[in-house]
């Protein structure tokens, strides 16, 4: 409650000050431009940075003065034959091109291409590089941070594992953990799939609840990790579910679908096509739901931790900290609501795929 | 379209690999055994209540046994001192009867034997009184009778006209 209050408050404080502060800091935005980068462009520059994925781990520092912290990841690539290198490479060439097997690449705007010697990208009229892209199969921030992920899962639920083999007292770590997987079982699975079905679908819901959750709460450390925000991690997670539906579909379930029991013939032709839209509409929205909300919620907390340095006044930098504060705590609801909106999802589909119809309707 | 321009196929690879390699790893060490040991446990606590509940209803079982066994035994204690008073009562009637009806006997016969007694006291001394009448008809007649016996059965006969009581 106090947090809500807070939040508020400060949201309402920033409001006010955002006229009085604006107008005097424009003039000392354009005084910038002519040295250094503007504070505005640094934040773009550090959002698009965070937004999106890197070929290594960047910790702190700016890379433009050299400070830079951050520890390189390896390279694979594949353009016809397989390369292999680590990513400080493309800081130890003097034109950022490396060379590898015949073939040159250059790392430009967080994506790997192919170049000649000297590293030249080709534009389009629209300002679009034409120079061919190798497929990347390198371990990124966002991969390696998925393996963090996964250790980090194994380790946790395998030590609980472990101690319930002597005991069947849940006692600290299992303490925890217990109630979320008694959570998973009692309010999404049971209730979604029914009582016959649902231990089949335990292990994916489990996993995909907590893979989602602990990837969401890593994103909201300062290690600046965006696991979730990413689309093609979503279109993976969300394409398991959609195999999954589709292959524990039972009679019923396709009947619904292409045959539609209980309506006039000629509606059933027009429910078809709907219908079969749907199988494919259910796991996108599961893809772009979680992307988005993930994605929304990093650009937010950056945009306004940016603020914080675009305003001169230090009652407004304190409002939007405060403001940075509040939202933070929502994002870590979020965190969890996105993990379980997706996991709920998930099971209800689980949840009519195997569902057995006795009456006709 | 900057959403598949974002799209990485190989981010998509790993995570794909990655997730499911993931999934089949947690599955066999870590679901398996901890939704098996919390359904054990939900198990053994059902299982513990119920068996609680058994406990219970058989101790009040036991106990309302006990309750009939106690009255049981009071009742039957109840009548076996009933009785028990009873065979006292009865022995100590039939004593006093037993006693009081040898008493009886024994006065009778006492009263018998004093009757006899005195009878035979009465007899003798009427013999003795016949003797001495005799003896005294004789000293006063100053002379013997010639027929003793005759005169003896005389005063007798005389002396029974007397009722000696």
């Amino acid at each position: 409650m106090q947090i809500k209050r807070f939040g508020f408050f400060a949201f309402l404080f920033a409001l006010s000050l955002t006229a009085s502060a604006g107008d005097g800091h424009d003039s000392h935005d354009s005084h910038d431009d002519h040295g250094e980068k503007s504070i505005k462009e640094q934040i773009n520059e550090v959002k698009e940075h965070h937004l999106k994925d890197s070929h290594s781990f960047h910790l702190w520092g700016d890379h433009a003065k050299g400070n830079s912290v951050e520890f390189p990841l390896p390279i694979i690539l594949w353009d016809g034959q397989l390369h292999f290198f680590m990513s400080s490479e493309f800081h130890h060439q003097e034109n950022g091109v490396v060379e590898s097997k015949g073939s040159h690449f250059r790392l430009y705007h967080s994506k790997i291409y192919s170049t000649d010697a000297e590293g030249h990208i080709n534009y389009d009229e629209e300002h679009h590089v034409t120079n061919e892209k190798p497929i990347d199969f390198s371990i990124t921030k966002t991969v390696f941070s998925t393996i963090l992920v996964g250790l980090l899962m194994l380790w946790m639920f395998g030590s609980v594992a472990k101690r319930y083999k002597n005991d069947l007292v849940p006692r600290g770590l299992s303490k925890f953990l217990e109630p979320l997987v008694i959570l998973v079982r009692d309010d999404i699975a049971r209730p979604n799939i029914g009582e016959k079905d649902y231990k089949r679908f335990m292990p994916y819901l489990l996993t995909v609840f907590f893979f989602i959750w602990i990837a969401n709460m890593i994103g909201q450390t300062p290690l600046g990790i965006n696991i979730t925000g990413n689309i093609a991690v979503t279109f993976g997670l969300a394409l398991i579910t959609f195999f999954i539906t589709q292959f524990s579909g039972k009679k019923d379930y396709w009947a619904h679908i292409f045959w539609m029991p209980g309506v006039p013939y000629v509606m059933r032709i027009v429910l078809m096509p709907i219908e079969v839209l749907g199988l494919f509409v259910k796991p996108f929205s599961l893809m772009i739901r979680l992307y988005a909300n993930i994605l929304a919620g990093h650009t937010v907390i950056i945009s306004i931790i940016g603020l914080i340095f675009v305003f001169g006044a230090w009652g407004a930098k304190g409002a939007f900290f405060g403001l940075t504060f509040f939202l933070s705590i929502i994002e870590l609801l979020v965190a969890f609501l996105q993990a379980y909106i997706f996991t709920m999802l998930s099971a209800l589909y689980f949840g009519s795929a195997v569902e057995e119809h006795d009456e006709h309707h | 379209m900057a959403l598949l321009e974002d799209f990485s196929v190989g981010l998509f690879f790993w995570q794909l690999l990655l997730f499911i390699v993931l999934l089949i790893v947690l599955r066999k060490y870590a679901w398996k055994p901890i939704l098996g040991a919390v359904e054990e446990r939900e198990k053994s606590i059902e299982d513990s209540l119920a068996s609680a509940e058994k406990a219970r209803e058989e101790m009040e079982r036991l106990q309302a046994d006990n309750n009939r066994i106690l009255a049981e035994a009071r009742a039957e204690r109840d009548t076996i001192l009933k009785e028990a008073r009873e065979i006292k009562d009865k022995m100590i009637n039939d004593a006093k009867s037993e006693a009081g009806s040898q008493a009886e006997k024994i006065i009778a016969n006492a009263k018998e034997q004093i009757q006899n007694e005195k009878m035979a006291a009465v007899t003798d001394l009427k013999n003795q009184v016949a003797e001495m009448s005799i003896e005294i008809a004789e000293l006063v007649l100053g002379k013997e009778l010639s027929d003793k016996s005759k005169q003896g059965e005389l005063v007798k006969e005389q002396l029974d006209k007397f009722k000696l009581n």
